[in-house]
């Protein structure tokens, strides 16, 4: 059985940083769109087609990542997003308020590609490894 | 920095000494690149060297072993065991020690603690409060058990597998890392133990996870290894190993119980002489799950 190729918007003000979570995020098998701030991927939204998953930084110019979250949980055709922070932004109150908001996963920057397969596996957009001793016995 | 065949053999019969992990020839890579830090610590001009000041120097025989048998780990690892301790284990468990109240768990290799923790938070967000969970982390590397014990992980450690919400609920902010509350410190017990040697007094278990440590010992060391531990895990306990591994060629009797993706060891019978359990196996409640009786040895 064959499955749709999941879709990523990578949204980050940081060429680099979309680059490597672009590479990361190609090795795991996702077909990845990017936008600079908030504001671009809201009209990447708007313009379809929707992704699996958005991985948002929270400090960006014209429109931050947080506030991108909160617009994207109001509107009711977007509620099938998966949203996961990736930020510098470490305090614990911070991470309290983006899952308030709706943000579904939180990674805090340095992050290794493991990390980031470890938490879209946790949301169910990585497969998981095959278990079970009984393969070998 | 290369090391010479005499060194890396050294080093090898060293680990497999005080540890009874095999490191086999394709393994020079990662003593190198283990060592090579120590031996710049040590002041010593090359790895060569650093090997022979081995010979002479306890401590720093300990450091090589530990910066050696350091594992790879992460936060709920391939999820599946975590899922199953909570909808299947610990369920059956909540009936079958309703009048103790008392659980006890085994993270048999626990490296940095992210297993045991791990359990901890599965235990603690699965059970009543006024259950009583103790759950021993053993590892044969002391710079391991001291980290456990300290309860404090690095960003990049934070980001490997730990739901947001658990970091929230569970992790408070000390600076540049990140600390394991008191109420999941309270429950786990940090100790020194080498799996490959006799096991001390431990007690029984009802749940023990001994997972991606068997890989590393030889035939011989893994069957004795799982004998001992036969005896440590209830009768209605479960024995947890990692993906790659099995029991059945261990001499001891196991159960196969499959869990959707994922199987879990449970004693069959007693192996005997042992601590006397003849008769009580196969008395807890029905499970879902699919059983298939391994008797491989004897």
């Amino acid at each position: 059985m064959t499955r749709m190729t999941r879709q990523a918007l990578i949204i980050d003000d940081s060429r680099t940083m979309r680059s490597i979570l672009r590479r990361i995020l190609t090795g795991l098998g996702f077909e990845c769109r990017e936008a600079g701030d908030g504001q671009q991927a809201l009209a990447a939204l708007e313009s379809g087609p929707l992704p699996d998953v958005c991985l948002v930084d929270w400090n960006m110019p014209v429109m931050d990542g947080y506030t991108f979250v909160t617009r994207v949980r109001a509107e009711q055709a977007w509620r099938g997003i998966t949203l996961m922070m990736v930020t510098t932004e470490s305090a614990h109150s911070q991470v309290v308020r983006a899952l308030a908001a709706g943000a579904h996963e939180y990674v805090i920057k340095p992050f290794t590609p493991d990390g980031i397969a470890d938490k879209l596996r946790l949301l169910g957009l990585v497969e998981q490894p095959a278990f079970g001793s009984e393969a070998l016995a | 920095m290369a090391i010479t065949e005499w060194s890396l053999r050294y080093v090898a019969d060293l680990v497999h000494r005080r540890t009874s992990i095999r490191f086999g020839a394709d393994k020079a890579y990662l003593i190198e690149a283990r060592l090579l830090p120590l031996a710049r610590q040590a002041g010593e001009a090359d790895l060569d060297e650093y090997v022979r000041r081995l010979a002479t120097d306890p401590a720093e025989q300990r450091r090589a072993v530990d910066a050696l048998t350091i594992n790879e780990t992460s936060w709920f690892r391939d999820t599946e065991p975590f899922r199953v301790l909570a909808d299947v284990m610990l369920p059956h468990l909540l009936g079958a020690r309703a009048a103790q109240r008392r659980l006890r768990i085994w993270s048999a290799a626990s490296s940095s603690g992210q297993e045991a923790y791990s359990l901890a938070i599965t235990c603690h967000e699965h059970l009543p409060p006024d259950w009583t969970v103790e759950i021993l982390a053993t590892d044969v590397s002391e710079t391991m058990v001291e980290r456990v014990r300290r309860g404090r992980y690095g960003q990049v450690e934070m980001n490997r597998g730990l739901p947001a919400t658990a970091l929230v609920r569970h992790f408070t902010r000390v600076g540049a890392e990140w600390e394991v509350g008191t109420h999941l410190r309270s429950v786990v017990r940090p100790r020194l133990l080498n799996l490959a040697e006799p096991l001390p007094e431990l007690g029984r278990f009802d749940v023990v996870f001994l997972r991606n440590v068997l890989i590393y010992f030889d035939t011989e060391t893994r069957r004795d290894v799982l004998r001992r531990l036969h005896r440590t895990v209830a009768p209605d306990g479960y024995l947890l190993l990692g993906a790659a591994e099995t029991a059945t060629d261990s001499g001891a009797h196991w159960r196969l119980e499959r869990h959707g993706r994922l199987s879990v060891h449970r004693p069959a019978e007693p192996l005997g002489p042992g601590p006397a359990y003849r008769g009580t196996a196969h008395k807890g409640p029905a499970h879902k799950g699919t059983a298939t009786t391994v008797t491989t040895g004897g």
